[in-house]
């Protein structure tokens, strides 16, 4: 069972893939370019479609996702929690 | 299994022109916006025929209206379509959709309303339209090998799992058709901001790459001239916000995915042009869907794959527009939208390979005739993009 997919190795998120999934949890991620399993645990509620942070981010840190800067955190975010729009933001615009 | 798929080819109309084209529809085409009622009674005077009213031709100039008559002129020369009834206030203008669409070869006749009124126009049309349906109605599907199929490409209320699934699905399916010789378009200009150097990297040539540079530039700096915020409501929508997605760059390195890992980018089209020769050519473009799905039946693409996160429900009435869809929720609750459910990707249940395939299976099958799900709702979005006021 998949719970969330990464892109990539070295990707800094992982994509939540089931419905449902509460704080506490402990999750199989699947990082799809690399066919390898990896484990974490949930630190908060994370809906289908949204993402996972795989380590801890500083404000200002990039995050990395198919191995490419896609903003930086505006936000501490921990190991297993939600990372999201209150949170991260674009460099661009 | 694609090999054995594509060599089959598919069953289509062959126009005047060479084209093939996989629907055989007779359009009523209003010029401007007030021929719109003249179009609608003739389409309802006569069955089988496909009215495309729109809210725009008026006081149009420069840049603006060449885009207009070149997307009117594009929609009613697509190869779907077998014969035209224009109509417009007045005769210059139309008589210049007339000639740009007899340049096809195929039957296209135009009406005007002045010194007329409506009644005599739509007596007038509707005849003509008539021995268009019965024409068009005798029109056989011929065998045509799969390069004649020109496919377009552009995703919606996209999320994250359009980037691992949906997305790359297409990608998979290009990568096969453009080894073949396809036509094959993408574009959604604002949607790659974040990734504009991995699309420059994949330009056939320094010259294409110039090209795309100078139309990327353009669309960010008319972001740039008139934005109110940083376009955050915007690009990412609200909609790819809840599903997931948390910035531009996020949602167009998803986009990408759709152009493969082989396929090189052969050419640079502005809005609405014709490509002049098979491989995958990037379109400068909205990235709102029913605009840019319109553009694409303007330049004369036959098909169209639509990959959707959150369930995107647009069709259009010329180029038949396929979804598919990784997301497992919205295949649930969506379901009479999704023609290819590829939500097995992101259970290991499916290769990118398989998925692809299962995707080409559903576009040969469209091609051959069967309604995608847009289709059979009604979903006939024909949206003219527009570049500023009228004067």
């Amino acid at each position: 069972m998949i719970d969330f997919v990464v892109h990539e190795e070295g990707d800094g998120v992982g994509v939540v893939v089931v419905e449902g999934i509460e704080s506490g949890r402990e999750l199989t991620g699947w990082i799809m370019e690399e066919d390898r399993d990896i484990k974490i645990t949930s630190r908060s509620a994370i809906p289908i479609g949204h993402k996972v942070a795989l380590k801890d981010y500083a404000p200002g840190d990039t995050v990395i996702k198919y191995g490419t800067d896609i903003g930086k955190a505006v936000a501490p975010i921990g190991q297993g929690e939600h990372l999201h729009v209150h949170n991260v933001k674009t460099k661009r615009w | 299994m694609a090999n054995e798929l594509l060599d089959q080819g598919f069953l289509g109309y062959r126009r005047e022109n060479g084209r093939v084209g996989v629907r055989n529809h007779v359009v009523i085409l209003p010029v401007d916006d007030i021929s719109n009622a003249a179009v609608e009674s003739v389409a309802n005077n006569i069955k089988g025929t496909l009215p495309l009213p729109h809210p725009y031709g008026r006081l149009q100039f420069g840049a603006d209206l060449e885009l207009h008559f070149r997307t009117l002129i594009g929609a009613g020369s697509n190869p779907n379509v077998a014969a035209v009834v224009v109509i417009g206030i007045e005769e210059g203008w139309t008589q210049q959709v007339v000639e740009g669409i007899k340049e096809t070869g195929k039957p296209v006749t135009g009406f005007s309303i002045e010194l007329n009124g409506d009644l005599e126009t739509i007596r007038r049309a509707s005849w003509k339209a008539q021995e268009y349906v019965q024409y068009a109605s005798e029109l056989q599907r011929e065998r045509c090998p799969v390069e004649d199929l020109w496919v377009s490409t552009k995703c919606g209320e996209s999320d994250t799992t359009s980037g691992c699934g949906a997305n790359p699905t297409v990608g998979n399916a290009f990568d096969k058709l453009y080894a073949r010789g396809n036509t094959l378009v993408f574009g959604e200009t604002t949607e790659l901001t974040g990734g504009e150097h991995l699309v420059e990297a994949r330009c056939r040539n320094d010259e294409v790459r110039a090209r795309f540079k100078f139309m990327f530039d353009r669309y960010q700096e008319l972001v740039d001239r008139h934005k109110t915020s940083d376009l955050s409501d915007s690009q990412p929508t609200k909609g790819n916000i809840a599903g997931g997605l948390t910035t531009i760059e996020e949602k167009a390195l998803g986009n990408i995915q759709k152009i493969g890992r082989e396929c090189m980018i052969d050419g640079v089209l502005d809005k609405a042009e014709t490509p002049t020769g098979p491989g995958l050519w990037f379109m400068d473009s909205s990235s709102a869907a029913a605009e840019m799905v319109t553009l694409c039946a303007a330049a004369g693409f036959a098909v169209h794959m639509f990959p959707t996160g959150q369930g995107n429900v647009i069709g259009n009435p010329i180029l038949p527009v396929i979804k598919l869809c990784a997301n497992p929720r919205t295949v649930r609750t969506m379901a009479e939208h999704i023609d290819v459910d590829v939500s097995g990707l992101l259970r290991k249940e499916m290769t990118p390979d398989q998925a692809g395939d299962a995707l080409l299976e559903c576009t040969m099958r469209t091609a051959n005739g069967r309604l995608t799900r847009a289709e059979t709702l009604g979903h006939r979005e024909f949206v003219l993009t527009r570049l500023y006021e009228s004067a």
